[in-house]
């Protein structure tokens, strides 16, 4: 267990590309922090250098007091789940899970008993003398995470360990994964590009993009603030809605339609952002929206419209039986996101 | 799995026909003359045969130099499957490792592949001359006598090393695909698990080799029995007498050169058997033993 603490950590290819720009955070002990973004983002590479997989081009990482820059991945006292699980095919899961410990000079009883230990954790007590080819995908998963816990390391990487398995069991996996994270107490990096899963087992979400980090900070800061346009619309399903505005007098507005707020500090062209369920149905509302299509999501019925000639999702519950044409509605409190028009950083 | 039916009779028996009439007439129809001969005594010039029984076999094996012949076959096999399955395997392991330039450094090291056995043995007569033979040359400057085709070890040695480097490519070939298949994240996962280059290659990279590995051994001991006919043939033509001689080539010489047909075929059924326990060997022990992803 231990903090991690990255510097200006920098990855440049040989080739010039540089897949992450200088990124500095620091995860406290025991935190559970997932890196988000779309594929080609720098979350992957920068998981692996932290690994020691990776080369760190510039900038310094720690894991605990130590800098591991140039130490070895063994060394490193971390252990990694990877996305296609990367078991040994020829070892028994037994041989798999213990097979760090072995090459780390553990007395044999030792090992004996902690791969018993982490298979009874794990509900694999009766799969211990079996080949990874004779286990379904989500035991698999299981013996990776195995491997990963028995090493007791002061850091857990995980690399998209859920992409492989289908809807159910990651739904599953996700709550066994946190679970065991919360209950071993060890520090987790955990890299998806699966925003639900980010929004459900993350202590901190990094949300990264281009190779820079767009935000850091909780789940429900992310969710609810969000620092950038980016952000915006990659968090959340459906994402927020981001549509072209004016401010003009303190009053805002998308095209011509006035979206009822006073006293905005700013002028000029911005960015709304509007999370779909903040717009509500209301007879009495100021805003029109002309609703085009319902989608029926069973628990809940996501209408599609337009505002003054921009796309806008809503989001209502199951009992607002609504139909396609015009729809009056209002905005709950501090609903409204500006945005740069530009560089589409958060104002405010 | 589904089972194909056709629907007329023929057709099947018709796509049989090439392979079967081929195996039939290359395989069956000479084993099975090789097999009756073996039991024959015939003159050199082949108008007559006399029905001997087992007295091929007899005396072949109180020959000395077919017994000679035997224990040099195993040494040469022995020698030039370790050697070129270990010499391919580092150049494999080697050139994995290789980011830059790596395809044209693998073709380099291809190109042996496509030169046949007897120009094989050429370049080897050429590069060995007694007289002129660079390689000749750079051992005497360095003490050592060496004569091909009068010394018995120098001969052996040359046959060895040209048998050696001609199965290399294809060992390496086929190795550094199996490098290339074993998942890099197995590898990475290996990484933060031993931190031990050496032992990261024998406990989890060799055993994913393994079925390469086995398929190789079996033809590279092929290879040493019975492919480089073309190289020893090269090496000793002209003076068979005292040199080094597989059991394979004695089979020609004898037949051929010494027109003993009867003994020669003996000779052949002992090979068939041989291949045959070793193929017993391949299926039943050793293929069980191997993992297969």
């Amino acid at each position: 267990m231990a903090q991690v603490t990255l510097s200006e950590i920098t990855k440049v290819y040989p080739n010039g590309f540089t897949a992450v720009h200088p990124a500095s955070f620091d995860i406290p002990d025991g935190e559970f922090v997932v890196l988000v973004g779309p594929s080609g983002c720098g979350k992957s590479t920068m998981l692996r250098m932290i690994a020691g997989l990776e080369d760190i081009s510039q900038g310094d990482l720690n894991i605990g007091t130590r800098q591991v820059n140039n130490v070895d991945p063994a060394d490193r006292d971390i252990a990694m789940v990877f996305q296609n699980y990367a078991l040994y095919p020829h070892m028994s899961v037994r041989k798999n899970i213990g097979y760090g410990l072995k090459n780390r000079k553990i007395d044999k009883d030792e090992i004996d008993r902690k791969v018993r230990e982490a298979s009874t954790m794990l509900n694999l007590d009766d799969y211990l003398d079996r080949k990874p080819s004779q286990l379904s995908g989500g035991q698999r998963q299981r013996v990776a995470m195995g491997r990963a816990i028995v090493r007791d390391p002061a850091l857990f990487l995980f690399d998209e360990p859920l992409s492989n398995l289908d809807a159910k069991l990651r739904t599953q996996m996700r709550i066994e994964i946190k679970a065991l994270q919360r209950r071993l107490g060890v520090t987790a990096v955990y890299v998806t590009h699966d925003q639900v899963e980010a929004m459900t087992m993350a202590d901190r979400i990094i949300v990264m993009n281009e190779g820079r980090i767009e935000q850091i900070g909780t789940p429900v800061d992310v969710y609810n603030t969000p620092e950038t346009t980016f952000v915006a619309s990659f968090m959340g399903a459906p994402p927020m809605n981001l549509m072209a505005g004016n401010i003009a007098g303190g009053k805002l507005r998308v095209g011509e339609e006035p979206i009822a707020y006073d006293n905005l500090p700013h002028s000029g062209d911005v960015t709304i952002g509007i999370r779909p369920e903040d717009i509500v149905p209301d007879e009495r509302g100021d805003i029109t929206i002309d609703v085009t299509l319902v989608e029926e999501l069973g628990a809940h019925r996501l209408l599609h419209g337009t505002i003054a000639g921009q796309d806008i999702s809503i989001h209502v519950d199951k009992d607002n039986m609504i139909n396609t044409g015009a729809l009056r509605v209002s905005l709950k409190p501090n609903a409204v996101s500006l945005f740069d028009a530009i560089t589409g950083k958060r104002l405010t | 799995m589904k089972r194909a039916a056709f629907t007329n009779r023929w057709l099947p028996i018709l796509l049989l026909v090439p392979q079967i009439s081929i195996i039939g007439i290359f395989f069956y129809w000479p084993a099975i003359h090789a097999l009756r001969s073996s039991f024959y005594l015939q003159d050199p010039f082949g108008f007559s045969e006399t029905f001997v029984g087992f007295s091929n076999y007899a005396s072949l094996f109180n020959s000395p130099a077919y017994g000679r012949a035997a224990i040099f076959t195993v040494c040469f096999t022995l020698l030039v499957t370790i050697l070129s399955l270990g010499i391919a395997l580092l150049l494999a392991v080697k050139a994995d490792k290789v980011v830059r330039g790596a395809k044209t450094y693998r073709t380099l090291l291809m190109w042996v592949y496509a030169v046949a056995p007897p120009v094989a043995g050429v370049m080897g007569l050429i590069l060995f001359n007694q007289s002129w033979g660079p390689i000749a040359d750079l051992f005497k400057s360095l003490g050592w006598d060496f004569a091909l085709g009068v010394h018995y070890y120098d001969t052996a040695f040359a046959m060895v090393l040209i048998s050696v480097w001609k199965q290399i490519p294809v060992n390496f070939i086929f190795f550094l695909s199996g490098l290339q298949s074993i998942p890099k994240s197995v590898r990475e996962a290996a990484m933060i698990d031993n931190r031990s280059t050496a032992g990261r290659f024998w406990d989890v990279t060799f055993p994913l080799l393994a079925p390469t590995g086995f398929f190789l051994l079996i033809t590279n001991i092929t290879y040493s029995l019975f492919d480089t006919f073309g190289i020893i043939d090269t090496v000793v033509k002209g003076e068979p007498g005292n040199n080094p001689m597989t059991l394979v080539y004695k089979v020609y010489v004898d037949g051929f050169r010494g027109n003993d047909l009867g003994g020669s075929s003996a000779q052949s059924v002992v090979l068939m058997v041989l291949v045959l326990a070793m193929t017993v060997f391949q299926f039943r022990l050793v293929e069980r033993r191997i993992h297969y992803t």
